[in-house]
């Protein structure tokens, strides 16, 4: 398949299961609200090193926010429920809590859930006030700045994380510029996030090392500078290689938001220097979701 | 099906316990069952059939009408349906009720809403004293579910109160939300004597100045707090005039007390 110049590998992206949550930040104005979520999804985009991947779903009016402020809506992926609820306690407690102004609220509803407010309330050192308002629970933690209200908990969900697209092409200029317009509309997908900074990551990786102690390491099939040396898969004219990774609620989201990066890609086409899209696998063995290139953009 | 309907003959000069009269409890009885419940009225005992006309089968929906401060206890024990009162109602309306909803067109007695866990009373009248509150002996009042008064409530309102909201459109008697143990009560208009007294948790929101907090409240300044929206947008389905509270802000003056129990109550007044 050819688009606009850029050859479709004919290939897959593998997925594989996580668990997400949903988290709305708010707080005096949408600056506070994005440097409170900023910190919290730090530092988290790969549960590799991680231990959760996390990133801005979507900016919020304040019609949109529980207590009528602008906010951000945040999604945190993780590999168990458990996993999750210990990053997310730790994150808001860190970045949220100690945020001005801010605000968090449950971004999911449902019979799972995990602890947003729940033990956090005990920094307000006995002061703190728990407040039932429409069958849900708020704590309110006296803090330097007035009052954090935070709900008790939040729901989370089945959820795919490793969804992917390569972009391959004649100059690092090149590929990062596809990838920027790849992301820019991608940003407005709702139920996905691009976890690596930007939305882009240039160090894709392979299971395994040949040392002990790494689980992942190089690619060094798409490393540009070892086409000589290695089973490399990139042809001569082309110079970089980077890769945009998708976790979403569905493999619809993540079809969804992979089907308009890649158009996204494809439009600056060959004239660009775009050559390739190819996808990540670990040849079926590592995830249950596969995303075929191909009949995505059929 | 058509709503079952009660209409007093005559207002009677007794008190009547009427208790049985729930959507919960009529579920399944034909209409000659409802007709021949036993009701004690002084020292006669007499069919429902001999105070009210009995119309209508759909027992999820009763609706009592000319009816009178004299029935009490109606809606004990509720869990679902919808009580429709057109008149007054006595003394422990809605007595542990668990949900659905009831509504009175003219004014309640005491006691309302007492031991009430869930659901929703409307008041278009007044309420008399200890609405919300415990018994005599009980430990708990009200916890749990809305009680709306669109007019004036009388003193002890919430007193015990455990957990919920009580909604006050017009005017609070004296002791509004003594010895709280936490839930919420909104007061439009003035409020009596002391409002908060020996609360130990929960919020009194109050749009007016009181006349005399206790002693044992201390100032805290005054304050925007984010919950209140959180708080008056929940009332938003209520229609009532509550939901308009956060047009502007949330600013309030807090008041935290009563010291005298702890101290970790609020009266919170609308600046």
């Amino acid at each position: 398949m050819i688009i606009n110049g850029v050859t479709i590998d004919e290939t897959f992206a593998e997925a594989f299961d996580m668990k997400a949550t949903r988290v709305l930040i708010t707080a005096l104005n949408h600056r506070w609200a994005r440097n409170a979520a900023d910190a919290m999804t730090g530092f988290a985009t790969s549960v590799i090193g991680c231990g959760v991947e996390a990133g801005i779903e979507n900016k919020l009016s304040a019609r949109e926010t529980p207590d009528g402020r602008p906010g951000v809506s945040v999604l945190m992926f993780g590999m168990s429920g458990k996993d999750l609820s210990k990053q997310l306690e730790k994150r808001v407690g860190q970045c949220v809590l100690t945020s001005p102004t801010s605000a968090i609220f449950a971004g999911m509803h449902g019979d799972e859930t995990i602890n947003l407010g729940r033990n956090l309330r005990f920094f307000g050192d006995g002061y703190q006030i728990s407040k039932l308002i429409d069958r849900r629970r708020y704590w309110r933690i006296p803090v330097m700045d007035g009052e954090f209200v935070a709900e008790e908990s939040t729901a989370y969900c089945n959820a795919i994380g490793g969804g992917n697209f390569l972009v391959l092409a004649e100059s690092q200029e090149q590929a990062l510029t596809a990838c920027e317009a790849a992301i820019d509309v991608m940003q407005r997908i709702p139920n996905v996030i691009m976890p690596f900074p930007g939305g882009v990551v240039r160090s894709g990786s392979k299971v395994g090392s040949r040392y002990k102690a790494l689980p992942a390491s190089t690619n060094q099939a798409f490393c540009p500078t070892l086409k000589g040396i290695t089973q490399s898969q990139l042809s001569d004219d082309i110079e970089s290689v980077m890769e945009i990774v998708i976790n979403g609620l569905t493999d619809d989201d993540i079809s969804k938001a992979m089907c308009l990066g890649i158009d996204a890609v494809c439009k600056l086409g060959a004239k660009n220097g775009i050559k390739r899209v190819s996808a990540g696998n670990y040849g079926g063995k590592l995830g249950k979701f596969h995303f075929h290139l191909q009949e995505i953009m059929a | 099906m058509n709503a079952l309907t009660l209409t007093l003959r005559e207002q009677p000069r007794h008190a009547l316990d009427v208790s049985f009269l729930s959507p919960d409890r009529l579920a399944g009885l034909d209409h000659e069952a409802i007709s021949a419940l036993p009701l004690c009225n002084g020292n006669r005992r007499q069919q429902l059939s001999g105070l009210f006309d009995i119309r209508g089968d759909d027992t999820r929906e009763l609706v009592i009408r000319n009816s009178s401060k004299h029935l009490h206890g109606i809606g004990t024990g509720m869990a679902s349906g919808l009580i429709r009162i057109e008149g007054d109602a006595g003394d422990h309306l809605g007595q542990d009720m668990r949900g659905g909803f009831i509504e009175v067109s003219g004014n309640a007695g005491h006691w309302a809403a007492s031991g009430m866990c869930e659901g929703t009373i409307l008041v278009e009248g007044n309420c008399g004293e200890f609405a919300g509150g415990a018994l005599p002996g009980d430990r708990q009042g009200m916890c749990g579910g809305t009680l709306l008064v669109r007019g004036n409530i009388g003193d002890r309102a919430g007193d015990h109160l455990r957990r919920g909201h009580i909604l006050v459109e017009g005017n609070a008697g004296a002791y509004c939300g003594s010895r709280m143990v936490a839930g919420t009560i909104v007061v439009l208009g003035k409020t009596g004597l002391k409002p908060g007294y020996a609360m130990k948790r929960g919020t009194l929101l109050l749009c007016e100045i009181p006349e005399q907090l206790p002693s044992t409240f201390n100032d805290c300044g005054e304050h925007n707090l984010g919950f209140l929206r959180l708080l008056i947008n929940s009332f938003a389905t209520l229609d009532t005039r509550f939901s308009e509270l956060c047009n502007g802000n949330c600013r309030v003056r807090r008041y935290a007390g009563d010291l005298a129990v702890d101290g970790k109550g609020e009266v919170l007044v609308w600046v």
